[in-house]
């Protein structure tokens, strides 16, 4: 993609108005950039700190006496790093499944020369609006058999269509003549797509996987339905369970507070692990995966919504 | 080669809309579908006739209608104040990290709104208590906070990524036209009010309308999360009460019938904000 350098204005506005509208404007962004990071902050820091400045709830964004013991007891609650495994592979999983469906059917769709074309796409675009419902795509999972297994959280979402349609754009956004050489040469449109096409379309591949496996990480609802058994709960879901339904709490505490022998249950000591910190420190766990790969990969999905607001 | 991906939107897409069909029966799942008897209009008007029904149609069309007067324009108001930044680094700093609340979850970000909002131990009640002296508030169980809520949080967590579109648009204004207006002596709010916005505005119409058209699913899953039986009255959306009556209570045809009423509501929005959009503005989706 050629980046295009905005040219620089060559008179500069120096009324008065102007400036009270800067300060107005660089007012709002800090107040944007507090209540963003505030949140994160505050979490880390309550999970990281003393029992005692917990409960008498004077951290703010920094942690008061770092004490660790709430995340120990966290990770040793065998849910939470089994939940995290089952993400980690209903994400792998997914996201390819995923990749080859939404490549298999973006490719021809991007073909002028795909008989009944405008059928098919209308076809895919018509469910952007409509669908059937939930309670008869429930249905139609468990009469295929897909109830209490991976493949009813891989499956029916295997396409999502406007994922489909970016990459859709971009693959007819391409020059045909390489491909057409290649057809002369013989080729057939598998090998082109693999050998041609695909090399060719690093980034925008990466973009929508990228797409996909966030938004297989942070589901939730799919696996509540679809799974029975707590043990092939995703990450998510776990989080819910604990912080919002305020399950297995007593266990954790219990298991925290069983490791420091000589200070059972004490309100106002510093290595009290409330169950706040517990869930505080399961919320954060939960964050982390995402904070730390944000940085990496942000600029892929700012790509990804530019090639999108094409078709727009 | 189209072919699994036509397969998968028949099996999972069309066919569901096909089972839409046991809304008009008596579902039994040991007859299915085709064995089910027929009752036609029975399933709605049990709902239309359900003292629920006004609460459920006002708790969905106040959600999605608030969400979309207060969420919408967000983005747009940042992008163009972004717009103005000069200094490269410091907006693309803000930026990336605005959109940062896209990517949690929203669990976490349900769960963030509990933490903070706890009666005891939250931050925002402990800065009401200890700053401003006033009584703790339990936030999550007062329905007239629900709403807010929903919305507020909404927009914290789109207001970053919703803003991506509309400064890729506001990249590609020409320089040259704000330096005319300058020159013209047009202030800075004439010139973004006359320039940035209407080079944006195909994008905020296309994106309205699909917006409108999906108004009334208004993310139940989110109002699944929040709400709890104290906040029922306002927080209860007619996705909610497909989700509790269809699923959990296993009433297939009611939560089919209720699910269609839903989609039918939707494309009518949508159709009509397309043509409307088309009359208006000569913009239209199709």
């Amino acid at each position: 993609m050629v980046k295009r350098k905005r040219k620089g204005s060559i008179i500069r506005d120096t009324s008065v108005s102007s400036k009270m509208l800067d300060v107005i404007i660089h007012l709002t962004l800090v107040f944007i950039l507090i209540v963003t990071l505030f949140p994160v902050l505050h979490i880390a820091s309550v999970s990281l700190s003393s029992g005692k400045a917990v409960a008498k709830n004077i951290v703010t964004f920094y942690p008061r006496g770092l004490q660790l013991n709430a995340y120990k007891s966290v990770l040793e609650t065998a849910r939470i790093p089994r939940s995290f495994k089952n993400s980690v592979i209903y994400t792998t999983v997914g996201t390819l499944v995923n990749m080859l469906m939404t490549i298999t059917m973006a490719y021809p769709l991007s073909k002028k020369r795909l008989t009944l074309r405008g059928f098919y796409t209308t076809l895919v675009v018509i469910t952007m609006f409509f669908s059937g419902g939930l309670i008869p795509y429930f249905l139609l999972v468990k009469k295929l058999g897909m109830y209490n297994n991976i493949w009813a959280l891989v499956i029916p979402g295997a396409i999502t269509t406007w994922n489909l349609i970016i990459l859709r754009t971009f693959f007819q956004s391409m020059s045909v003549e390489l491909e057409e050489s290649a057809y002369l040469d013989g080729a057939g449109d598998f090998t082109i797509l693999i050998r041609i096409v695909l090399p060719l379309s690093k980034a925008a591949i990466a973009t929508i996987s990228l797409f996909y496996m966030v938004s297989h990480w942070n589901s939730w609802f799919q696996a509540m339905i679809f799974l029975k058994e707590k043990s092939k709960y995703p990450l998510q879901l776990i989080l819910r369970e604990i912080v919002l339904q305020g399950q297995y709490i007593e266990e954790m505490v219990k298991k925290g507070m069983m490791a420091l022998a000589d200070q059972m249950g004490s309100v106002g000591t510093d290595e009290y692990i409330s169950i706040e910190k517990l869930k505080y420190a399961t919320l954060f766990i939960s964050m982390v995966p995402m904070l730390i790969v944000y940085p990496f990969i942000q600029k892929y999905f700012v790509k990804g919504i530019m090639i999108g607001s094409l078709k727009g | 080669m189209i072919l699994p991906g036509l397969v998968y939107y028949i099996i999972f897409h069309y066919l569901p809309m096909y089972g839409v069909v046991i809304a008009f029966k008596d579902f039994k799942p040991l007859l299915g579908i085709l064995g089910s008897p027929w009752i036609g209009f029975k399933q709605f008007n049990r709902f239309f006739s359900h003292p629920y029904f006004f609460r459920l149609i006002k708790n969905t069309f106040l959600l999605s209608f608030y969400s979309l007067i207060f969420g919408f324009p967000a983005p747009i108001i940042l992008a163009l104040m972004l717009n103005e930044v000069r200094n490269a680094t410091y907006k693309r700093f803000v930026q990336t990290v605005s959109y940062l609340p896209h990517f949690i979850s929203i669990v976490a970000l349900v769960s963030i709104l509990n933490l903070f909002l706890s009666p005891t131990t939250g931050a925002i009640n402990v800065v009401l208590q200890r700053v401003f002296g006033m009584k703790p508030i339990y936030f999550m169980a007062e329905p007239g906070w629900f709403r807010p809520l929903f919305v507020g949080s909404g927009i914290w967590q789109n207001i970053g990524w919703g803003a991506i579109i509309y400064l890729a648009a506001l990249s590609q204004v020409d320089m040259q036209l704000y330096d005319a207006a300058l020159v013209d002596g047009a202030s800075r709010l004439r010139r973004i009010w006359h320039i940035s916005l209407p080079s944006i505005m195909p994008t905020i119409i296309i994106l309205l309308i699909l917006r409108i058209g999906t108004l009334f699913y208004v993310g139940f899953e989110k109002v699944i999360l929040m709400y709890n039986p104290a906040t029922y009255t306002t927080a209860d959306v007619i996705g909610s009460y497909v989700y509790r009556r269809g699923l959990q209570h296993a009433e297939f045809s009611y939560g089919a019938a209720v699910g269609l009423f839903n989609s039918v509501i939707n494309v009518t929005l949508l159709i009509t904000a397309n043509w409307i959009s088309r009359r208006v503005t000569e913009q239209s989706l199709w």
